[in-house]
């Protein structure tokens, strides 16, 4: 268990750098589309992708800093744990 | 046959069902059907030639897909945890049926211009918000019903609701385009000008009928019990967000298991009838009925793996779905792409037909000459090209013809796609027959509706939502690989199974009453 407890808190890590590194892939992506079709269609289509990862590139850094903190190391088994 | 037989029915528990599931696969027939007739709708509402046009078509695509239907999870979830969840999906309902009805009646762009893409584009917004507000509704609903030990079984009968809500769009198109007309042709022409009208319209019928049932329903019994003790959340968005206990779990619900469901659930139901349509050129109707084929004979699995999920756990058969997804979607891939490709088959000459028509334009100065070849080879394939060119007066052509070629394919290859779409849905119902009490179990009655739909909407509407428009962009990048679409899904897919393996329990938390 104090194994397992160490591998989900050293994953945290790669879920931090993950959401970045997905934002940038991204970001690499709409630039290079764009640049090869500047219409205002490709413009929106990238534009509200873009829109919508930057809170789930968000989510996964805070994701992983949960687990890094040790947030996981046991999952709340009423409402009570949560509250 | 134990899985089914261990314990009575609750009183009731069948109409709760039946009042919440009929109206879940109406709404996703309602989004279903707007999809699956996109084509026609852009050349009604959305002609090409008008950028303003194109625009609107463009935001109706994806604005509804991505951000409007998550935004529907937070509107309804909010309304649904301080209103109840009864009224809540009576609403979305209500709001999904009517603006399906209404796209019906909009007269098209050649009547009345802008005003029509931009009231189609309106509804189109409604449906995708209807639609993120109804699934967390109806789950939590029937969750809240059944009784613990039953919970995967009884939530498993709305999971199936997405599948068959895409079975009776495909079946309702189908049957319409074919049933206007006695002359098979006159009818999809028909069916082209007005007759795809008639599956929007037909949705107020099936509306109004699930609208009568849910009426007549109670609402549900953990909602009023909150309300009878005064304990119903003030604000549920702040608390599922910004209270940390809660947040974490809205996070793993959506990294460690609906991101993976999201692409395993529109791999194996849309990209693979896109793939069978644009990659292998499978005549329209044959891709149509293979996916209804494949989803018939898969349906009754989310009832099995929601069913047996009571008995170990939802944590590893939904894992499983997603690992063997990731395992088989290239060689499965492989295999549809070489069941019809043609590459190195003799074709046989003398059954070769080619016939040219020739129609003037408007104005005179060209004319439309279509060129039909219909050919056969040794495996039994037919194919069917047709090539539209323009010819002007001077005597030139088009500088780039325009090209449709379909094959229709014999028993056993069209067989063996059926196959291979069905293993494809099995893998749905893998990781889609338990999440809904998955999800259900992961947090408290009070927050439950806005805590579950945000991760299923974002991890299906955006995760999912996108793999056929990736897929397709990938392609394109990377034309040498017909199967490079699929490294979108399987890294999706790969990263949530890791999640899942690492945080997620299998604990069964069979008590959601607090």
């Amino acid at each position: 268990m104090e194994n397992m407890n160490a591998i989900k808190r050293y994953a945290g890590v790669i879920w931090i750098l993950l959401g970045p590194v997905m934002l940038g892939f991204l970001l690499r992506t709409a630039a290079r589309e764009v640049s090869r079709n500047d219409t205002t269609d490709t413009w929106i289509q990238w534009g509200v992708f873009i829109t919508i990862f930057i809170p789930i590139a968000f989510g996964l850094v805070l994701f992983g800093w949960f687990a890094l903190k040790g947030e996981y190391d046991h999952l709340p088994e009423s409402s009570v744990e949560i509250e | 046959m134990a899985l089914f037989s261990r314990k009575k029915h609750p009183d009731g528990i069948w109409n709760v069902i039946a009042a919440s599931s009929v109206g879940t696969l109406i709404e996703w027939y309602d989004f279903y059907i707007f999809g699956s007739l996109a084509p026609i709708i852009a050349s009604q509402f959305f002609p090409k030639s008008n950028p303003t046009a194109a625009l609107l078509s463009t935001l109706a695509t994806f604005a509804a897909g991505f951000i409007v239907r998550p935004f529907g999870a937070l509107v309804f979830g909010r309304l649904g945890d301080l209103a109840g969840r009864k009224n809540t999906f009576l609403l979305t309902l209500v709001i999904m049926g009517g603006s399906t009805f209404a796209i019906g009646l909009i007269p098209g762009y050649d009547k009345i211009g802008f005003l029509a893409p931009s009231l189609v584009l309106i509804l189109r917004l409604l449906q995708g918000l209807a639609l993120g507000g109804e699934y967390g509704g109806a789950a939590t609903y029937v969750a809240e019903h059944a009784p613990p030990e039953r919970r995967g079984y009884y939530t498993s009968w709305i999971q199936t609701t997405a599948t068959l809500g895409l079975f009776l769009s495909l079946g309702v198109i189908l049957i319409t385009r074919h049933s206007l007309d006695a002359d098979r042709d006159a009818s999809i022409a028909k069916f082209e000008q007005w007759g795809w009208r008639v599956p929007f319209l037909l949705s107020i019928l099936l509306v109004g009928v699930s609208v009568y049932i849910r009426l007549r329903m109670k609402e549900s019994p953990l909602f009023s019990k909150l309300k009878e003790e005064g304990t119903v959340s003030v604000n549920p968005l702040k608390e599922s967000f910004t209270h940390k206990g809660n947040l974490k779990m809205v996070l793993l619900a959506l990294f460690g298991a609906t991101m993976g469901q999201g692409v395993v659930w529109y791999t194996g139901q849309f990209y693979a009838q896109t793939f069978l349509e644009t990659v292998c050129k499978v005549d329209f109707e044959q891709t149509r009925t293979i996916v209804i084929y494949a989803i018939m004979m898969a349906t009754p699995f989310f009832i099995i793996f929601g069913s047996w999920s009571d008995r170990v756990g939802r944590k590893w058969i939904m894992l499983a779905g997603m690992a063997l997804a990731v395992i088989c979607y290239r060689p499965i891939y492989n295999q549809m792409y070489h069941v019809t490709d043609l590459t190195g088959v003799d074709r046989i000459d003398a059954l070769d037909k080619e016939d040219h028509v020739i129609t003037p334009v408007k104005g005179g100065t060209a004319s439309l000459q279509t060129t039909t070849r219909v050919r056969e080879y040794d495996n039994g394939i037919g194919t069917r090209e047709v090539v539209k060119d323009t010819l002007y007066a001077d005597g030139h052509h088009a500088l780039k013809p325009v090209s449709k070629l379909s094959k229709l394919l014999p028993g056993s290859p069209y067989w063996k796609l059926v196959w291979l779409v069905f293993f494809q849905v099995l893998f749905v119902t893998m990781v889609y027959g338990p999440i809904a009490a998955f999800l259900v179990e992961l947090f408290p009655t009070k927050i439950r509706y806005t805590s579950m739909s945000l991760p299923y909407h974002v991890g299906n509407g955006v995760f999912g939502g996108l793999t056929p428009f990736i897929a397709v962009l990938l392609s394109t990048i990377y034309p040498g690989d017909p199967l490079v679409g699929l490294w979108y899904p399987i890294a999706i897919a790969v990263v949530c199974l890791l999640i899942g393996t690492l945080y997620i329990t299998n604990k069964k938390h069979l008590y959601v009453n607090d």
